[in-house]
């Protein structure tokens, strides 16, 4: 086949719904935007253990700490899956973890705002797992088979997440007036973050055309916004919060909630390393690698001694 | 001591026990050298945590099905006292988030910080065989509530201690960093392994009944499996034979307090709240 040909064979994958797997011929743009966004992805569970690692020893109680180690070690499981999806794109992870640590790679810019009390694991759950799974659901169809077979999972699981936060806010917001005003102080602060999970509106995200195109992205960062006011407005009153912005009203025309706008200064300055966490988290992942160095060294020399035993065993024998 | 008093003693320990390792291991999670290796090792802290959980709630137990003037002065802390003469029932969480250093029973090993991965794996690995024989044993006590407990944690222990033996023998038998860490490990946590083994009075009431494991007829199981995987990794068996003590006793290092403060913040400063 000549590229023309290949082209032509993957373009007719594509339409037809049909899924790509690792040993097919793929545009390199494709290949790039999927490393691009499978390790961002990987990246952002790996960062996004530590601002809830950081309550495990604080947690309330028995069974909240016991939960919150198993919703952490969730993560670390599906950062494992997701390197591993964008391995079979040729990556290793060695490099992806330099990228990270570089800064040539990018996470999710949640996860540079601190967990400032109890609440946030409430609010983490019901609104950052919330976002991510609007976003991430539509990935169980997306058009690279070993990516979409991770989302399947990882779905399941973060569903499982944002039922438990809701339910961390649920308990403080009809505990004690002052468990609702820990609860209201999380989802002030989470709420502006979470709806910048879902990336620039639509008329600055130039990728967007050519992602839907490849269905690596289904829809468009306005509509999963948009879903995903109109569902925590519901859930917000039945815990009884205040939701977080003024301008936040029903319109009856677009059969959708209206509301106010984000401020894209702070979410730019995020993302360019000026939050309120990024060198902490990123200075936190460098340092767990580093001092993990010998660690690795050690398991690789010593599965290299075991395996030049066995070939002298073997060859006396 | 009562009877009933010896087993709470006793299984307050065991929890005690599990909950700070579990805590301790709890802190590496989402620092771990290995991404493979940081989820195996928080899958153990919730087998730890697991365990405290069915502990704590069989000593409440325990504990509220004593006669009133039992009660009093089992425990020193002024938040449980209060709760006590308000004659509610304690729960898991009241034991472990409202007693002091001072009632807290666990060996001074499992206190020790993590400081590195060959520490880590080092004060499991001592704790680990213990627990493979010391609940293969425990699986057979008299008391049903105990054996259950043990049965379900010997499963657990037979794999925590495969893969802390792993370690041991990957760092000692790896590269000559990595071995100098392990051992330095292994020498410095070997004074702490002697009170896993030191038996007062609560052992010898328990014991005798069948409820209680005979530490003694498990010490040379343990200083076998240790010595084995010991020469596997070409790590020395440490020779000082001056062991610390006091954790039973509730006399504790410095460490605890410090866990302590983490582990219960919450539930000192929003007191009677539910979570």
């Amino acid at each position: 086949m000549t590229v023309h040909s290949f082209q032509e064979h993957f373009d007719s994958l594509i339409d037809r719904e049909i899924s790509i797997e690792p040993k097919d011929w793929m545009p390199d743009d494709y290949r790039k935007t999927l490393i691009r966004q499978i390790s961002q992805h990987a990246h952002s569970e790996i960062v996004g253990m530590l601002p809830e690692g950081n309550w495990i020893t604080r947690a309330p109680s028995l069974r909240r700490k016991a939960v919150l180690l198993a919703k952490v070690q969730d993560e670390a499981g599906h950062g494992l899956y997701l390197y591993s999806a964008a391995e079979t794109l040729g990556i290793s992870r060695d490099e992806m973890y330099d990228q990270l640590h570089s800064g040539k790679a990018k996470y999710s810019s949640i996860f540079n705002y601190p967990t400032l009390t109890w609440a946030d694991m409430g609010a983490i759950g019901w609104l950052v797992d919330g976002a991510a799974i609007m976003n991430q659901v539509p990935l169980c169809r997306a058009s690279y088979g070993p990516y979409a077979r991770a989302m399947v999972r990882v779905c399941k699981e973060e569903s499982f997440h944002q039922r438990q936060g809701f339910e961390i806010m649920l308990t403080l917001a009809k505990g004690t007036e002052i468990q609702k005003k820990m609860a209201q102080d999380a989802f002030n602060r989470w709420w502006w973050p979470s709806l910048m999970m879902f990336g620039p509106p639509d008329a600055e995200s130039p990728n967007t055309a050519q992602s839907v195109r490849w269905r690596i992205k289904r829809l468009t960062n306005d509509e999963l916004r948009q879903k995903f006011v109109d569902v925590t407005v519901e859930q917000a009153k039945v815990l009884g919060l205040d939701m977080p912005d003024k301008d936040l009203k029903w319109n009856e025309e677009r059969g959708h909630y209206d509301f106010g706008a984000i401020d894209w200064e702070e979410f730019k300055n995020v993302v360019k390393g000026n939050g309120p966490c990024n060198k902490q988290r990123l200075e936190t992942r460098k340092q767990a690698w580093e001092e993990g160095k010998w660690v690795r060294d050690a398991a690789m020399a010593h599965a290299e001694k075991r395996n030049a035993r066995k070939k002298e065993a073997a060859k006396a024998a | 001591m009562s009877n009933s008093k010896y087993l709470l003693d006793y299984t307050l320990r065991l929890a005690d026990d599990a909950l700070i390792l579990g805590q301790r291991l709890g802190e590496w999670c989402g620092h771990g050298p290995i991404l493979e290796h940081d989820i195996a090792l928080t899958n153990t802290a919730l087998d730890h945590m697991g365990r405290t959980r069915s502990l704590y709630q069989y000593a409440a137990e325990q504990f509220n099905n004593m006669p009133a003037e039992d009660k009093t002065g089992v425990f020193t802390s002024i938040a449980l006292q209060n709760l006590i003469n308000t004659s509610a029932s304690l729960d898991e969480d009241n034991l472990a988030y409202l007693r002091d250093g001072w009632d807290f029973k666990n060996v001074l090993l499992l206190e020790q910080p993590n400081n590195d991965w060959a520490y880590t794996i080092a004060r499991s690995f001592f704790y680990d065989a213990f627990n493979y024989f010391f609940f293969a044993a425990l699986e057979k006590s008299a008391d049903e509530s105990l054996a259950a407990i043990a049965e379900k944690s010997l499963k657990e222990a037979t794999y925590h201690l495969r893969w802390s033996s792993e370690w041991v023998v990957r760092l000692g038998d790896g590269t000559e960093e990595s071995h100098t860490r392990m051992q330095s490990a292994v020498n410095e946590l070997w004074m702490y392994t002697g009170e896993l083994f030191i038996e007062n009075e609560t052992d010898n009431a328990l014991a005798q009944q069948g409820i209680g494991v005979d530490l003694a007829s498990i010490k040379p199981m343990w200083m076998e499996r240790i010595t084995s995987v010991f020469e596997e990794a070409n790590i020395n068996t440490p020779q000082n034979s001056w062991m610390q003590k006091g954790g039973r006793e509730g006399r504790h290092s410095e460490h605890l307090g410090y866990i302590l403060t983490d582990l219960q913040f919450l539930q000192r400063t929003y007191p009677g709240m539910q979570w």
